[in-house]
């Protein structure tokens, strides 16, 4: 993260047309990927599935209840976080980073 | 005058106290000061600003009550307010970031270059902030009047005074600092209680474990299921899976959508601030949001446990109500049962007159007439939902320190919410509107006085809602997640990941999105007429209206000349994170 005050890089658009593209395609595979797994745990175990997998227990709660309730924001947060922690490592090796 | 008014005058003075410092040690002398911090916010910091500007008063009062009452649906709110992060962290806070500029009317008046589209944007800014304000400001008074015996007129003229100090004279960056240190009153506010409450209950202060793990819910269940209730884990009851399915995709994409969540991320130095500021935002907000459900059980349990093994003591003859004296199996008063009863949120009847209050499923009354005990339903009491927050601290028993606490956290929660709303109404009016369309060659000191005159503007009419909340309350705020949902978030949505997205199809797209789900929610919370499509209500027809948007948008665009270059070079350097320092500098 650049300082407050830190000299600031003058270029603004240092990448060409091909490394951008292929940036932004793996960002999206990314994201889709993220996606798919925050649909799972709020739509899918949260609400479509939640009467079946009520039969199931986590602890003493009924296992679709515990992700409408806990589960799933529990996971939204780690998502985040992973795809901040993602989302560095192909800043920096597509030499986008500040 | 009670210790607990005491210390609630001690408690909500220091913290006023701090807020007004806070609010003078950030006051600002430039537009970008005033507008986005000087986008010098740390991501930690931001996230503790956006967490407060989010969680208002409606999250912090009444939510941990509704899901009392609702049992599994309560996820609608839980999930519903919480998974818009991840579209926010995702798809949009990083993009918009380096676009750089201080509004959601900038950039969509950029992307779609069209003044038509930019105004469209500011009214839709003005009209959601200024449904959620008033709110805010009645959440003041009503703090006021049961904490402090104040009334609510007066309440909500000290809420103006103390938001309008650090709003007007720190804009942006006063707002910020101010709401890191409300997150922290309204957070520790929160999970004392909470904690207390679980050692009490189960023997385990972490609400998250022991909601999962202790026997309170399977004996909540067994509870409710001898009353003639369903279980408190049973989904989908009085609420159709589809409707719970809609309601939570319509408040996920209408919180990623909402104006003065947005402008928060302008605040911070960079595209990587921006990602990890929206992860701490969640974090923070997650804390709370884990804690409400199971305030809510133990609530609950608690409750119907206390009644269960009352006694009728005396009942005191009252101009609105009936006031019943209840004893505990020891003997003791229930002295929360009382107070509560003398401010309307409680009341009981005795109808079988057999000395015992029955919590059972039904109404106890017509409505809030509590001289009418309504004669087909068994049920005995009568509960507001908010009590469930703000009488937890006494039915636990905590002490009067504790109770002063909810009463600041509560205020807390509504000041920043308010503050942030304000500058979100402000920016659309003096920004968007005053210097990007009517004078565009305003200067730097003309430009910073029309925003401070907006906020003081728009505080007064926050403040004359606030003092006379307009009966609608309930249904606009729907409204606001069904506009925010069907216009801001496919429109920013696919300026960013869809080059090809043009003026023409975004129009189309607003104006088919907008007016299915405003005639939706006119018909069926205005009008009361059932619902068009099966069991979908207003709250979750935003969905349905998004997905309306994003295909016409989508089909109109393909079908018409494509962006000018420019705003398609435009679209490719937001998606690259590095310069968004110097979009600024150029701007």
């Amino acid at each position: 993260m650049a300082k407050r005050g830190a000299p600031q890089r003058a270029k603004s658009n240092p990448i060409d047309k091909g490394k951008a593209l292929e940036y932004w395609k793996r960002n999206i595979r990314l994201i889709l990927t993220l996606l798919v797994i925050w649909a799972l745990v709020s739509y899918v175990a949260g609400i479509i599935l939640a009467p079946v997998l009520n039969n199931i227990r986590l602890g003493s709660l009924p296992l679709g209840f515990w992700f409408a309730q806990q589960g799933s924001m529990i996971v939204f947060v780690i998502l985040i976080f992973v795809y901040c922690w993602r989302m560095d490592k192909l800043d920096k090796e597509f030499d986008v980073d500040e | 005058m009670s210790s607990v008014e005491l210390w609630t005058y001690i408690v909500v003075g220091i913290t006023f106290a701090l807020y007004i410092y806070i609010g003078y040690a950030n006051r600002v002398r430039d537009t970008k000061g005033f507008y986005v911090a000087g986008q010098g916010v740390p991501a930690v910091a931001n996230g503790a600003a956006t967490a407060a500007d989010w969680m208002s008063a409606a999250s912090f009062i009444s939510m941990a009550g509704l899901i009392s009452f609702m049992g599994f649906n309560g996820t609608i709110y839980l999930m519903g307010w919480t998974g818009g992060y991840v579209l926010l962290a995702l798809l949009l806070a990083p993009y918009l970031r380096k676009f750089g500029k201080y509004t959601v009317p900038d950039f969509v008046g950029d992307r779609y270059y069209s003044q038509l589209v930019r105004v469209l944007a500011a009214i839709a800014t003005v009209v959601i902030s200024l449904t959620y304000v008033a709110g805010q400001m009645r959440g003041v008074g009503i703090v006021f009047s049961r904490f402090l015996g104040v009334g609510i007129t007066t309440g909500v003229v000290i809420g103006m005074l103390i938001v309008g100090f650090f709003a007007i004279l720190g804009g942006m960056k006063g707002i910020t600092w101010t709401q890191v240190a409300q997150y922290s009153v309204l957070i520790v506010a929160y999970l004392i209680p909470a904690f207390a409450i679980g050692a009490v209950l189960t023997g385990n202060p972490i609400p998250q474990i022991s909601f999962t793990f202790s026997d309170i819910i399977p004996r909540l269940n067994d509870l409710q299921v001898t009353l003639g209730f369903q279980e408190y884990t049973q989904p989908f009851v009085g609420k159709g899976m589809l409707d719970v399915f809609c309601v939570t995709l319509a408040l996920m994409a209408g919180t990623a959508g909402l104006p003065h969540v947005i402008t928060r991320f302008y605040t911070v130095p960079n595209v990587r601030a921006a990602r990890y500021s929206a992860g701490w935002a969640l974090l923070f907000i997650a804390l709370l949001y884990t804690t409400a459900p199971a305030i809510a059980a133990f609530a609950r349990y608690n409750l119907i446990n206390t009644l269960d093994t009352a006694t009728v003591a005396n009942v005191e003859p009252g101009d609105k109500q009936d006031i019943y004296i209840l004893n505990d199996a020891n003997g003791q008063e229930v002295t929360w049962a009382t107070s509560w009863q003398k401010t309307g949120l409680l009341a009981f009847v005795d109808k079988n007159n057999d000395g015992k209050i029955a919590f059972l499923p039904g109404d106890a009354f017509n409505g809030t007439n509590f001289k009418e005990p309504k004669a087909d339903t068994a049920n005995e009491a009568y509960f507001d939902r908010d009590i469930i927050v703000l009488a937890n601290p006494e039915i636990a028993k905590l002490a009067p320190f504790i109770i002063a606490l909810v009463a600041a956290g509560g205020l807390a929660a509504a000041l920043s919410t308010a503050s942030g709303l304000l500058l979100a109404m402000s920016s659309a009016v003096s920004h968007d509107i005053y210097y990007r369309v009517i004078n565009p060659g305003a200067s730097e000191d003309n430009r910073l006085m029309a925003g401070r005159i907006a906020i003081g503007v728009a505080l007064i009419f926050a403040g004359y809602f606030g003092i006379n909340p307009p009966g609608f309350v309930g249904q606009v705020v729907a409204l606001a997640f069904g506009l925010a949902a069907s216009s801001t978030f496919p429109l920013i949505l696919l300026g960013i990941f869809d080059k090809r997205t043009n003026s023409a199809g975004a129009t189309a797209g607003i104006i088919v999105g907008l007016l299915f789900t405003l005639l939706y929610i006119v018909n069926t919370n205005f009008l009361k007429n059932p619902p068009w499509i099966a069991g979908i209500s207003g709250e979750g027809i935003g969905a349905i209206g998004m997905v309306l948007n994003l295909v016409v948008t989508y089909v109109v665009s393909r079908i018409t000349a494509a962006p000018p270059q420019d705003i398609q070079d435009m679209v490719e350097s937001v998606r690259v994170p590095r310069g968004a320092a110097d979009a600024v500098t150029a701007h």
